[in-house]
């Protein structure tokens, strides 16, 4: 197991690298001029010339590559255009709003993946196995944008029950319960393709256990169902759902962007949107890279806990 | 196909029997398909979504009311049921059921090419790296696990980011993300065909590489293929649609219904048909693609359904 370990954290470094030349030739791919696109159209000759000259914008590539990569690994993240802003305190302050609507978002999609996954596959070819999984498949197949405009349009414009748009009403920044009520509609929106997707996983899993010869054993045992099922066999079958989760996490922090337009939710995905249309390059490259990053990372973390939960995989 | 290779391989049979051979093979393989497709109701019901809306897409010069950019200032943002606009008109009064057909044919034609630009390349990857294996392995399987570190979506809108916003920029952006699922597909049964007897023989024949390659792997990894571009033109159509609808895609005036709908958006309280319909129609899409897809799924390996 160690050696896998090993294996899966040198593998990093490869990764990583492939993640920042690909940022890194975000701006350079562009077409136009780096220099005039970071001072804008009315920039004179000199002030471009003197702009090349301090970002050695006129010396190799790769020797450009590597000044970038060292400012980024100093913490310099250069700044922003548009908000004349450092990008690095930026990004990480709008990455908090993300996260917290991904987090709710997976939690949410995990409880209602793995109830209705069981359910389905405990009661398999029941009435309440085709609905669940029918509803699974609608799930799966409505777009984010939509069904948030759904959500919005019945329960904040028909119901007025909950808020449209923003993480906090004006004045009350800070409010938990503000925060709670205006995280709902959101992340039940982001949370719905992850739950259909978790949903299937956890039923064919389970549809898999339940006929494995230990559970047939505790059956003959005259164990009751619920502890059949509870207590032996979701434990397993929980294993491979617990990689989809993991992989629903990176998928949501990226899709959350969807959601994040659709309600005005000040998140990372928002601020990379807008950057984009107002060609803010380091902006973009900032939040590009920490949500890449952060999905590597999360992606290691995944596979080092399947490991721990089934030893098997590392030896394979 | 040329005689002489033909010859040259057909020795065993007379050149006749060889192409009967083959005949029997391409009809035993797809009639119990389609009759196995024909069962699932589900995929026939995809199946007829996807020729209904293909067909509008294609007849929409003929089958569209108006023109899908015609303004009418009079009568704008009138609701579904507005006699002589069946599903009523946007801010602009422009009538909605003809840029919703509008949208479908930009919609489902960026879906399809994107998924054939991704599979043309993703196919020729994977052949390439499962087939010569080494150093070609390595090198094109390393790439695409880079690609892979990043979640689609985010892939999608660096590569917008780069070559800026616009419809065919964000058709190529996700073209380019799916190539590594196709390829990924391709060699691994490449890698499980290439030691099987009848490639053996191939070589054993002094078949050329391109020739194995692309006459007796490609057709076998064909049908694994074909389902997940099935499956993979709805996920293409609402990817571009969302592309524009975060404004990275086609951009206004264009009837495209990610575009539609950002813009149905600001009237939701008047006019909410503006952001819902335009919503449905990729949703329908998007479902149709997956039903279709899982039953051709089912359909080519039956034992699967198990």
């Amino acid at each position: 197991m160690f050696r896998y370990i090993v294996k899966r954290l040198l593998w990093l470094i490869p990764v990583l690298l492939g993640v920042t030349v690909l940022v890194f030739s975000i701006m350079h791919l562009s077409p136009g001029d780096p220099a005039k696109i970071l001072l804008g159209p009315k920039a004179t000759q000199e002030a471009l010339e003197q702009l090349r000259e301090e970002l050695g914008l006129n010396r190799p590539l790769y020797i450009q590559y590597f000044t970038w990569l060292g400012n980024i690994l100093t913490g310099d993240w250069g700044r922003s255009l548009q908000l004349k802003r450092e990008v690095l305190p930026l990004v990480l302050d709008r990455f908090k709003a993300t996260a917290i609507l991904t987090m709710t978002s997976i939690i949410i999609a995990t409880v209602i993946g793995v109830i209705s996954g069981t359910v389905s596959a405990t009661k398999q070819y029941s009435w309440l196995d085709r609905l669940g999984m029918l509803i699974s498949l609608v799930g799966f197949c409505l777009p984010v944008f939509w069904l948030g405009i759904l959500l919005q349009l019945f329960f904040g414009l028909k119901l007025e029950w909950l808020p449209m748009t923003g993480m906090y009403s004006p004045g009350s920044e800070g409010n938990f319960t503000d925060l709670l009520l205006h995280l709902i509609l959101p992340s039940l929106t982001l949370a719905a393709g992850a739950a259909a997707v978790i949903a299937r996983m956890t039923r064919s899993s389970m549809l898999e256990v339940i006929r494995k010869d230990y559970i047939r054993t505790a059956k003959a045992k005259g164990l009751s169902q619920s502890v059949i099922i509870y207590r032996h066999a979701l434990k397993n079958a929980l294993i491979p759902v617990v990689t989809v989760v993991g992989m629903q996490v990176g998928f949501l922090l990226a899709g959350a962007v969807l959601a994040e337009m659709v309600f005005s939710w000040p998140g990372i995905g928002l601020l990379m949107v807008n950057g984009i249309l107002a060609r803010d390059f380091p902006l973009v490259q900032g939040s590009i890279l920490l949500v890449a990053t952060s999905y590597v990372f999360v992606n290691l973390l995944v596979d080092l806990l399947y490991v721990l939960l089934d030893p098997q995989i590392a030896y394979d | 196909m040329e005689p002489e290779r033909e010859q040259a391989t057909g020795k065993v049979l007379p050149r006749g029997r060889a192409w009967s051979e083959r005949e029997e093979k391409t009809e035993g393989m797809w009639c119990p398909v389609l009759r196995r497709l024909w069962k699932d109701k589900f995929a026939v019901l995809g199946a007829g979504i996807i020729v209904v809306i293909i067909g509008l897409a294609v007849l929409a010069p003929v089958v569209s009311p108006y023109d899908p950019n015609q303004v009418d200032l009079l009568n704008r943002l009138k609701p579904p049921g507005t006699e002589g606009h069946l599903l009523g008109t946007d801010q602009l009064g422009r009538d909605v059921l003809s840029r919703l057909i509008w949208g479908g044919r930009v919609s489902v034609a960026v879906g399809v090419f994107a998924v054939l630009i991704a599979m043309f390349f993703g196919v020729f990857l994977g052949l390439i790296a499962g087939y010569f294996g080494g150093a070609f392995d390595i090198v094109i399987m390393r790439v695409i696990d880079v690609l892979m570190a990043f979640p689609y979506v985010l892939l999608a809108i660096a590569i917008i980011a780069a070559f800026g916003p616009g419809l065919v920029n964000a058709m190529i952006a996700i073209s380019i993300i799916g190539i590594p699922y196709y390829a990924r597909i391709v060699r691994g049964s490449v890698l499980s065909l290439r030691e099987k007897e009848f490639i053996q023989a191939q070589h054993a024949l002094g078949s050329s590489n391109w020739r194995i390659m692309f006459r007796h792997l490609l057709p076998n990894v064909f049908s694994s293929v074909i389902v997940a571009a099935t499956l993979d033109v709805g996920w293409m159509i609402m990817a571009a649609a969302g592309m524009s609808f975060l404004g990275l895609g086609a951009q206004p005036p264009t009837a495209e219904w990610g575009v539609m709908l950002s813009n149905g958006r600001q009237f939701i309280r008047v006019a909410p048909h503006l952001s819902l319909l335009p919503g449905l129609a990729i949703f329908l899409v998007v479902l149709a693609f997956n039903l279709l897809g899982d039953g051709l799924r089912d359909a080519l390996d039956p034992h699967l359904k198990e």
